[in-house]
Parts: C-alpha cells; sequence; structure tokens
C-alpha cells in the first residue's frame, strides 16, 4: 500500500481510456504525415483534408453509435443495413411521394429508432446476444431495402439536390489554384451533422451519468448493477441511441451520395467496428472515446486513400491494408496495456 | 414491530439450482447494533445479503424495515434508497472508471453531475479515511485492499439506516482494520445498524454485540456476544455440541502408520498467493494426516499450495528428502503427488465415456509419469479398481454419467490411484455421498496407507478425520495454529484450538 504513491506515473495515472486515445491521435498524425511524404502535395492541401470528412461524415456518425454499444459492452452489426433502408426508403419518399425534406427526415429518424428499440429491447430485457440480434437485423434490413426498392436511380427531388450541393466554405482553409483563382475549402452538412454529434456524445459520455453508467456497465455488468445501476436500461438506451444514430447516418449518406440502392453503404458496419477499435474502443467493453472514434474514422480513410493514391485502388489491396493496420493498432494496444499493468505490479 | 428494531427479516428461502441456499432463515437487526452473520463458507450469509440487497430475488419469507412496514426490493437500487447500503463480499466497483466515479456513481438523482465538487467531497473522504488513493485516478490502478477501502467509503458515506459489511476485511492489513471499526463503532453511537460478516473470530468479539449464527442455509440461533464463549461459536458453526458423547475417539484412533521415520515429503515456510500465512508441513511414508479447521481458514489453500495449484510465492519443498521445485501441478504429478480437488466440476468426467475408459483417461494424457503402464494392463487395472472401490455399475463399459454421484467420485478416486502416487491428497472426497459409500473411501484410504502410501486427508466432518488421521494440521483464518496426534485427537480439542484466544472448554 506505501508503494501506490511512487509508482503514480504520468503512465499508470492516465487511464486506459485516455491512454488509447493518445496512442489513436499520435498515429493518426503520423498516418497523415506518411501520406503527404508519399502521396506528395495532394494531402498538404486543407481540402483532401475536409474530402476525407466530407465522404465519411455517415461513417462517422455509424462508428459513433457502434462505439457507444461497444463501451457498453454490446455490439450492433445491423447500422449499414440500416443506413441503406434509411436512404433508400427516404430517396423513394422523396422521388415517388413526393415527400418534402422534412417528413424525408422523420422517416431517417423514425426507422432508426424502431431499430434501436427493438434491438435494445431484445438484447437488453430478453438478454438475447446483441450478435444474433443485430445479425439479423442487418439480414432484415437489407431485405427491406430491396423490397422498397432494388434499382439504382438518383433522387431528383430540387429541394433535396439544394441541400445536398450546399458547400460551407471554411474560412482561410482555401487554396490558390494554377489560373491564379482562388477555391474557397468548403465542407458538406453532413459534417457538420457529424461533427456536432461528435460533440454531443462526448459531453454525453464524459460528463453525464448517463455517460459514466455505459462506462460502468461495460465495465464490470454485475459491479454495475451493485452500484445501483440500472443494467437493463443502460444496455437498452445505448442500442436506442445506436440506432437513432444509424437512422441518421442513413440520412447523411443520402446526402452525400444523392442516390438510392439497396446496396448503399454495403460493409459499412465493419468499418464502423474497424473505426472504433482503432479509435481506442475495447470490444471488451468499458474503454472507448468518441474523439478517438473520430480519429478512427480519419486514419481508416486515410490509408484507404494512400492505397488507392499509390494505384492499388483493388478493393482487396484496401481490404489488406486495414487488416494490417487492424493488427498493428491491436497489437500496439495490448503491448501499451500490458506494459502499464505491469508498471502497476 | 419492536421500536428498536430497524430491520426484520422472516422465514426467507432461496434456492438455486441443486442448492438450498436459505431455508426459512429469520434475521433481526437493532438500531445501534453491529450484529455479526456467522457461518462457515456455503452457510448462506452472502446469499441473504444479497437477498436483503435485491441482487436475488428471494423464493419466500418477507422483509420489513422501520417506518415503511414490509417492502420488496428488486434491485441493489431499491436497496439504496430505502438506506441500505452494502460492501459485499467481491469487490463489486468498475475498474474503469475513477476512484471518485466508483464512490458516487449510481447515487442521488438528475442526469447532470457537478463533477468538480463531487471529486473534491471524494478527495475529502478518502484523505479523512487515510485512503492512500487519487480521487481521479483510475480505480484499477489501485490496489486491492485500497479498493476495499473504496467501496467501505462508499457505503458509509451515503445517509444510511443499515450498513452490511460482507467480509470486508479479508483484504485488509490490522491498521486499516482497526480504522474500519473506528467507523463502525462511529456510525453504531449515531443508530445506524451494522451487519458485519466476517470470519475472523477475534474480531466478532472485538466490536460486535450479536451473533446470528447459519449452517447449511439455515438458523442455528441468534446470541447475545456475552453469553457465546468462542469455542461455542465454533462448534455451532460447526454443528457439534462441545460436550457431545460421541466424542470418545472413534475406533481406537486413526491409522497410526508403519513409523518408518521417512519423510515423503517435507515443505518449508511454503506460501502460495491464495492468501494463507508461510506454513511447514511433512508426512512421513505411510502416514494419514489432516488439515481441518472452519470451511474458509485456509485448508484447501494449504494442499493447494503443496500441489502448485496456485502460485506458490515462497519455501522450500522436498520430496524423499530431496529438494524438488513443484511451480505447477504438473511438477508436483512429476514428483509423485496425486491431489484430488474439492472443486471436482473442474476435474471432472466424461460423462458419455465408459466408467473404465473413465478411468484409463489420465493415463492417457500422462504416459511416462509415474510407473508407465501398457493398454491391456490399464484395462485389468481398472477392472480391479472397480471391485476394489466397490463401485456400483453395471459393467465396466457403462457410461459414466449413470452413476451415481459417490460412485462417479470413485471412479475419480482410482484415476488417480491408477497412476500409483506415493502421495495422494483428497480435499473432501467425501462430500456429498451417501454414508456407505464414504466408509468405503475411508476403509480405502486406511488400506493405501497401510501398503505404504502417504495420504492427507481433508473432510468437513470431524469425526471422519478422527477415524482416520493420526495427526491433525489445525487452521485458523488462514494459518496454522496448532497440530494434534495421539491423545489430543478428539473432538474438544479440536475445537477449541480452532476457537483459539482465552478460551479454554
Ligand atoms: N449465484 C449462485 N448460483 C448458485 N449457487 C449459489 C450462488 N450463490 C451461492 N450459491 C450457493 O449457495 C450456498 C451459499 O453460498 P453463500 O451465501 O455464498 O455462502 P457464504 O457467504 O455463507 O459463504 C453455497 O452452497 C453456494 O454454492
Ligand atoms: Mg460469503
Amino acid at each position: 500500500m506505501k508503494a501506490e504513491n511512487k509508482k503514480s506515473s504520468i503512465f499508470t495515472r492516465v487511464s486506459d481510456t485516455n491512454l488509447l486515445l493518445a496512442i489513436t491521435i499520435v498515429i493518426f498524425f503520423l498516418m497523415y504525415i506518411g501520406a503527404i511524404l508519399f502521396q506528395g502535395e495532394g494531402f498538404l492541401k486543407p481540402q483532401k483534408f475536409f474530402d476525407i470528412l466530407n465522404n465519411n461524415s455517415a461513417l462517422i456518425i455509424t462508428a459513433c453509435g457502434m462505439s457507444l454499444v461497444m463501451i457498453t459492452g454490446s455490439i450492433d452489426i445491423s447500422v449499414g443495413g440500416v443506413v441503406a433502408l434509411v436512404s433508400t426508403c427516404c430517396a423513394v419518399y422523396l422521388d415517388f411521394h413526393e415527400g418534402n425534406i422534412f417528413g424525408s427526415i422523420l422517416i431517417a429518424i423514425g426507422v432508426g429508432l424502431l431499430y434501436g428499440l427493438v434491438q435494445g429491447f431484445l438484447v437488453a430485457y430478453l438478454d438475447i446476444q446483441p450478435f444474433i440480434v443485430s445479425l439479423a437485423g442487418m439480414f432484415f434490413a437489407r431485405g427491406m431495402s430491396t423490397i422498397v426498392h432494388t434499382a439504382h436511380f438518383n433522387v431528383a427531388s430540387d429541394v433535396f439536390n439544394a441541400l445536398k450541393n450546399t458547400r460551407i466554405n471554411v474560412p482561410g482553409m482555401g487554396s490558390v489554384n494554377r489560373k491564379g483563382i482562388y477555391i474557397p475549402a468548403y465542407v458538406e452538412i453532413g459534417v457538420i451533422v457529424a461533427l456536432l454529434l461528435v460533440v454531443i456524445l462526448f459531453i454525453v459520455l464524459r460528463w453525464t451519468k448517463l455517460g459514466r453508467s455505459f462506462y460502468a456497465v461495460g465495465g464490470n455488468k454485475q459491479s454495475a448493477l451493485m452500484l445501483g445501476i440500472n443494467v437493463k436500461r443502460t444496455k437498452f438506451l445505448a442500442h436506442l441511441i445506436c440506432g437513432l444514430l444509424a437512422g441518421i447516418a442513413g440520412y447523411v449518406y443520402l446526402l452525400h451520395v444523392g442516390s438510392s440502392s439497396a446496396d448503399n453503404a454495403m460493409g459499412m458496419e465493419m468499418n464502423a467496428i474497424a473505426s472504433s477499435i482503432i479509435g481506442g474502443t475495447m470490444l471488451t467493453g468499458g474503454v472507448g472515446n468518441i474523439i478517438g472514434t473520430l480519429f478512427g474514422v480519419l486514419s481508416l480513410s486515410t490509408i484507404q486513400n494512400i492505397v488507392s493514391g499509390a494505384g492499388l485502388g483493388d478493393a482487396w489491396w484496401t481490404g489488406i491494408t486495414i487488416a494490417s493496420m487492424l493488427c498493428l493498432f491491436l497489437v500496439i494496444q495490448s503491448v501499451v496495456m500490458a506494459q502499464k499493468k505491469r508498471a502497476l505490479e | 414491530m419492536n421500536e428498536k428494531r430497524i430491520l426484520e427479516m422472516r422465514g426467507i428461502d432461496k434456492t438455486f439450482p441443486g442448492v438450498r441456499a436459505l431455508q426459512g432463515v429469520d434475521f433481526f437487526l437493532n438500531e445501534g447494533e453491529i450484529h455479526a452473520l456467522m457461518g462457515e463458507n456455503g452457510a448462506g450469509k452472502s446469499t441473504l445479503i444479497k437477498v436483503l440487497t435485491g441482487v436475488y430475488t428471494k423464493d419466500g419469507g418477507t422483509i420489513s424495515l422501520q417506518g415503511t412496514g414490509e417492502v420488496q426490493i428488486h434491485s441493489p437500487q431499491d436497496a439504496q434508497n430505502l438506506g441500505i447500503s452494502t460492501v459485499y463480499q467481491e469487490i463489486t466497483l468498475c475498474p474503469n472508471l475513477t476512484v471518485a466515479e466508483n464512490m458516487y456513481i449510481g447515487r442521488g438523482k438528475g442526469q447532470i453531475t457537478n463533477w468538480k465538487q463531487m471529486n473534491t467531497d471524494a478527495e475529502k473522504l478518502l484523505r479523512s479515511l487515510d485512503i492512500p488513493a487519487k480521487a481521479t485516478q483510475q480505480l484499477a490502478s489501485c490496489s486491492i485492499a485500497v479498493q476495499q477501502m473504496v467501496a467501505i467509503a462508499r457505503a458509509v458515506d451515503m445517509e444510511c439506516k443499515v450498513l452490511i459489511l460482507d467480509e470486508p476485511t479479508s483484504s485488509l492489513d490490522e491498521q486499516e482494520v482497526e480504522k474500519l471499526f473506528g467507523l463502525m463503532r462511529d456510525l453504531k453511537s449515531r443508530g445506524v445498524g451494522i451487519i458485519f460478516v466476517t470470519h475472523f473470530l477475534d474480531q466478532v468479539y472485538e466490536v460486535c454485540d450479536k451473533i446470528t449464527v447459519l449452517r447449511d442455509g439455515q438458523l442455528v440461533g441468534e446470541y447475545e456476544i456475552k453469553d457465546l464463549p468462542r469455542v461455542q461459536l465454533v462448534a455451532k458453526m460447526l454443528g457439534k455440541e462441545m460436550d457431545d458423547l460421541s466424542d470418545i475417539k472413534g475406533e481406537g484412533g486413526g491409522y497410526q502408520g508403519k513409523d518408518s521415520g521417512e519423510d515423503v515429503f517435507e515443505a518449508k515456510d511454503l506460501q502460495s498467493d491464495a492468501g494463507i500465512k508461510p506454513f511447514d508441513f511433512h508426512i512421513k511414508k505411510g502416514e494419514v494426516n489432516g488439515f481441518t479447521g472452519l470451511l474458509g481458514s485456509g485448508r484447501s489453500e494449504c494442499v493447494r499450495a503443496i500441489f502448485g495449484a496456485d502460485r506458490v510465492l515462497k519455501g522450500s519443498v522436498k520430496m524423499h528428502g530431496k529438494p524438488v521445485k513443484i511451480a505447477k501441478p504438473i511438477d508436483a504429478m512429476k514428483c509423485g503427488i496425486a491431489y484430488l480437488p474439492e472443486d471436482r466440476k473442474v476435474d471432472g468426467i466424461v460423462g458419455d465415456l465408459s466408467v473404465r475408459e473413465n478411468i484409463i483417461l489420465a493415463l492417457q494424457v500422462l504416459t511416462g509419469f509415474f510407473k508407465p503402464f501398457s493398454r491391456a494392463k490399464a484395462n485389468a487395472f481398472a477392472d480391479e479398481y472397480i471391485k476394489k472401490l466397490n463401485i456400483k455399475t453395471a459393467s465396466a463399459d457403462t457410461p459414466i454419467k449413470s452413476l451415481s454421484g459417490g460412485n462417479q467420485q470413485k471412479v475419480i478416486l482410482a484415476r488417480w490411484l491408477l497412476m500409483h502416487p506415493d502421495y495422494l491428497i483428497l480435499d473432501e472426497p467425501t462430500r456429498g455421498i451417501d454414508v456407505g459409500t464414504k466408509v468405503d473411501i475411508q476403509k480405502l484410504v486406511l488400506e493405501l496407507a497401510s501398503e505404504g502410501m502417504s495420504v492427507t486427508f481433508i473432510s468437513s466432518e470431524t469425526d471422519e478425520m478422527l477415524r482416520t488421521c493420526s495427526r491433525l494440521v489445525v487452521m485458523r483464518d488462514r494459518k496454522v495454529v496448532g497440530e494434534l496426534s495421539g491423545d489430543d485427537l478428539t473432538q474438544n480439542k479440536i475445537m477449541s484450538t480452532i476457537a483459539g484466544g482465552e478460551s479454554k472448554a
């Protein structure tokens, strides 16, 4: 016990969550520097960075939801399916039913909430394995989107396209092109939504009682129960929020691609899981950080950019690099955690 | 309800699959009283507490509180809201949260927490209890003792009427225990009723006012501390009467062994990470000895240390006079030690295999150790032992799952005997089996010893130990407190050694 004081170096004092977050951020910057070195100026232009955000706003949102359920010690692999379902539903509503923007947003939120509600209930109150529940959810969502509309089509609604093409300029980040014309840097609406959600979730997870309950339940379910936390409700809420976020992500996705297809967002759930893990969320629960998840998404797509920029655009190359990156992260994580544990002993 | 009585539990029943953990237990707690809840491991103390705090739902009985009358408690949250705060036996905190969060999470209303306030409050509380931890430190980075103190800090900080402490002292050092007792006395003077579970008898007599004793899920009785001397308490927990007439030493005492004088096994200053104090131990060729003490006093831990089943921290071990190193069970097996563990579910049987196959199972895994056997010889041996151990089975080819528990037990025993160990350790080999089989096993132990095998025998039934062992090592509170042999081998003597302290019966 007396040894307690002398052992509290910064390394051991910082929480697991923050330690992993630091690792993630450092690695992201290393990677981005690597991208600049290998792919040249392209990556020096701020717009390149903003494009990464533009292309991945939906993934950021789903990954946030994924991190949340993972922190609670659960998993939801239906999010990609939900994004596809929501985007087809909204596209069909906008084009074939003369729908308005407001209604389509309601549909997105409604579908997402419904998904979260059902899955959350099954997982939390009926104690069914979350993997099984969301696997079924994934198949159901994919199936439903095919039923709603199979063929690929571009959304024609004018108001929607106006919204889709809205560019929000980022002051001072633009660049001058070869002809000497200043081109402002911009982000899409989806990015604003995604970043807003990141901030909200960060605050909820960091400072509210509910947020800390997620960590408690993921850290040790039995202890959380004994500490007077309503474990079932907490799990339920995690899935509910994850479903809601998937719904919002579906709309953001549609805003970015502007077209409906049953194959939309194929494999997005896996990218979301990968981003969360790279961002320092542990599959075992109780450890994770939304800011880390944001950086996880950024790292993942930077890598994808490097791979395709190097002329290795094939899907399998991307797959292999992501796989090795995941391995690298997991190894670094476990080495650092083991070091920390050793320092504590 | 009596006006000073703050808690009344009546006729509490709780059954787990296969275990009746509580049967019609009554428990009463008064204001400003420290009430010890005693009983051996598995007596149902923790279960009674978890029923009270809503972790388990009771199958029957009523719980009433002062002021509110009968209450239904469905969750630890309900219990907290009713003013019952608890430190559970296992540490029930979240390792991934900070110390302060662990102290305050799950309490109070509203979503927003004033974090600054919480951390300062926590810091103050930690300082007032001299707990060497920072409020913002992650709990996992604290030692187990500190974690235990944090759990206690959390419990005492709540405005509670009933405080429950389930074996809170097992990982604390003396100073910390004193601090805890100070706190308990302070709360007592403020009218809080405290339920205190511990297996340290000294601690009970130091702070408690009353004792309730449980045994095998049943209430033995409630006693004022001054009416119940230590030896009586031990007798109550063991379920023996102190001046029981059956106390005459059974059948001329245990088997004395051929006094060859040669130590088969010898341990000096042995200690494992299972929380036992270092101990010395030796056994001669052909001797039967045993560890005795209350359940949870560390007797299983001692033999586990001998066998290398727990991590050995220090000590030296000799086998046949030669120093050996036993770090893992396999090392012990190579030295010729066999161990039948207490928890047979782990060791287990393979239900679908035949009795014979189950007997020679270990041999297939371990060929090369002890004296190697040919397959045919192994089969013959298996058949021989089925006869010798009187295993009741239709044939050697019957699947073992169709045998009764006692007979399965014998099969596992036969499996070990097939290895011809020099030294056999049996931890509770007779628990949960019928009387006839018990006698069979006792006879077998004596027979093996007369053939020159050394046997260490542990049983919760002291008569059984008296009948088989020629020497008993007595344990209390995870420490060896005495050794009995010859004329000292009596029920009374065992109990008074276990009780220790001032009491001489
Ligand atoms: N969750 C559980 N599931 C099944 N059996 C249990 C459970 N908890 C306790 N038991 C059994 O109930 C009995 C009483 O256990 P417990 O209350 O922990 O005893 P004590 O605290 O007095 O040592 C034991 O036989 C134990 O094996
Ligand atoms: Mg207990």
